[in-house]
């Protein structure tokens, strides 16, 4: 036996693709370069925004610049018409947290209602809630707008934070699956030791809800991060404008000729994303792949 | 003495379900009290504005029966452009988007070592799919002078005005979003994980090779995962607006038009509320009756496990 399994011509050599060492260089070569070409715009953005005037027209293919040129990043955050991305930030920050925390909790509530309680109508609404994931927001939008206006609310924060205080369909939809994984035991030993409903969302659900609350958190900050729509109707003074809307004036081509501040400043929106996107990228995954989010 | 326990316990089900009742709607109340405000009351509203050529600056609008439907069908030549580019996005940017995610969730299903590295770089751009800065960026790539061209020149091509000319417009932004396929494909990867390994195993003692593999079992054990997918996507595809807005801003000659942004620029720009709701709308029945038809389709091509053996 152990002299078959040294000699190694008692085996047909196997064909190349199947030998392990030269199989995997294969495989890292390709999906690596596949990679790596997915990557690359994003590279080269950062790349570019480091780069001095000139050289980004001249070296364009390039990531790595010839010159390191850090000075785009100030003379981006200038901002325009005196008004500095210092403010633009405050106010996507502003946004994006409290847009976020109404989401969510929201959201929380009210899948306990729906994966753990028993009520009249029950699945009806619950039917309706997956309906609304599919609607177009433009055929909300315009009587919302009209609504808006009459009350005054044009270049306010209300008209976008207010219609969040029923939290999200999508986060109710992944924290009642969650809701349904965890055991109903624990339900029943605290209704026995005498807890109401409302106890056991307190002391029994939300505890255990730590996971999916957590990935509900980013996806709402991701998106609330990058809205654009809403915002771009209910925001006109530049005072308010979020980085999304600040970014769309500031790089304004009959506008703006400064192409390195402008990559300065697209790349520089994009880092609270891949900060969070590197820091809870398991929390990520899971929930897409589990409830099939998009991202 | 059974009949008994049996109309104990359903009775003792039917006083719960009465105490659940307040509470019950006291947890769904925000989600309930937002839907009838901010959806169900708007949606109301915007069908009756469809009837009407409301304009929000002068905050009137008369009933004018279908004309606003009549206008767009019959009138509106740009309506039809928008249509056109809405459907030319959807039927190529959602079929190479799944393609793509699925090749590469085979891939990287394949192999175990640096998966997560792989995954990462893969789900990168759609992290970022949504932002201003990536459309700036693309209009940048594509730009006369830009990225694209930059490189071409070094090869000796003179490369088009991209975003400039009505045939390849479009392309820009279809490529942007086949960029951008990770979730579907994180999806994907979640489903191939989840093919018993069995069924490779016994196919390939049967002497299946690679392709007959992937048909006869990856692609039907997937069907399901590729309906769920197909449907986010269609509805996704037809949405589009911040892309169109930034990089093409619907031109040239409203190629790039896209159904969304045609909707906004009526309401928002030019105030004629009535017809834009008009157009959204038509556009709500359009989903439905796509989405209703794939749900239809569904059972003609999507297999589930349970009902495998009938």
């Amino acid at each position: 036996m152990a002299q078959r399994g040294a000699n190694p011509s008692a085996r047909p050599p196997l064909p190349w693709h199947q030998r392990k060492p030269l199989r995997a260089l294969v495989y890292h070569g390709f999906v690596g370069l596949f990679a790596l070409l997915m990557l690359y715009p994003i590279l080269w953005l950062v790349g570019s925004s480091f780069k001095p005037p000139d050289e980004i027209w001249t070296n364009q293919t390039a990531i790595l610049p010839q010159e390191f040129y850090p000075q785009n990043y100030p003379n981006g955050w200038a901002g325009f018409g005196g008004i500095s991305f210092t403010t633009f930030y405050r106010n996507s920050l502003f946004y994006a947290t409290v847009g976020t925390l109404l989401s969510v909790s929201a959201s929380a509530v009210v899948a306990y209602g729906f994966a753990r309680l028993r009520f009249r109508g029950r699945r009806f609404w619950f039917a309706i809630m997956l309906v609304t994931l599919m609607l177009p927001t433009q055929v909300q939008i315009i009587p919302q707008y009209i609504v808006f206006k009459q009350l005054g609310w044009l270049n306010t924060f209300y008209p976008l934070l207010l219609p969040r205080i029923g939290g999200s369909a999508f986060f109710i939809f992944m924290i009642i699956q969650f809701i349904r994984s965890i055991p109903r035991d624990l339900d029943e030993a605290a209704m026995i030791d005498g807890a109401s409903k409302i106890g056991i969302f307190r002391l029994v659900i939300l505890p255990q809800l730590t996971p999916a609350i957590i990935t509900a958190a980013i996806f709402s900050f991701y998106w609330t991060w990058d809205e654009f729509l809403v915002p771009l109707i209910y925001l006109n003074s530049p005072e308010l404008y979020l980085v999304s809307l600040a970014l769309r004036t500031f790089s304004d081509p009959s506008g703006q000729t400064d192409w390195g501040a402008i990559f300065a400043m697209s790349a520089l929106s994009l880092l609270p994303v891949f900060v969070i996107f590197i820091a809870f990228q398991r929390y990520l995954v899971e929930g897409i792949s589990t409830t099939g989010l998009k991202g | 003495m059974a009949a008994a326990t049996l109309n104990k316990a359903k009775r003792r089900k039917k006083s719960n379900f009465g105490q659940d009742n307040l509470v019950g709607y006291l947890f769904i109340g925000p989600w309930l009290a937002a839907f009838l405000l901010f959806t169900f009351i708007p949606i109301s509203v915007s069908l009756l504005l469809s009837f009407t050529d409301y304009n929000v600056l002068a905050n009137s609008g008369e009933f004018i029966g279908l004309d606003n439907f009549q206008r767009m069908f019959f009138e509106d030549r740009r309506y039809w452009r928008s249509v056109n580019a809405t459907l030319k996005y959807v039927v190529f940017s959602v079929p190479l988007r799944l393609v793509f995610a699925l090749g590469v969730a085979m891939l990287l299903n394949s192999y175990r070592r640096g998966v997560g590295v792989y995954r990462a770089a893969f789900y990168a751009p759609s992290i970022i799919g949504g932002s201003i800065a990536v459309a700036v960026m693309w209009r940048e790539i594509f730009g006369n002078d830009g990225l694209v061209n930059f490189a071409l020149n070094l090869l000796g091509i003179d490369g088009p005005n991209w975003l400039g000319r009505p045939e390849t417009a479009i392309w820009t932004l279809i490529i942007l979003a086949a960029w951008q396929f990770g979730s579907p494909m994180l999806i994907f990867l979640a489903g191939l994980k989840n093919i018993p390994k069995h069924l490779y195993e016994s196919a390939e003692i049967d002497g299946a090779n690679a392709w007959q593999r992937f048909l006869r079992i990856t692609l039907p054990m997937l069907t399901p995962i590729i309906f769920f997918n197909l449907i986010m996507q269609l509805i996704s595809g037809f949405m589009v607006f911040t892309q169109a807005f930034i990089v093409t801003q619907g031109k040239p000659l409203d190629t790039t038009l896209f159904y969304a942004l045609y909707v906004y620029r009526r309401a928002f720009e030019q105030n004629e509320m009535g017809y834009a709701s008009a157009m959204a709308w038509v556009m709500l029945m359009v989903i439905a009756l796509l989405t209703a038809l794939v749900f239809r389709s569904s059972s003609y091509w999507v297999h589930y496990e349970a009902g495998d053996g009938s």
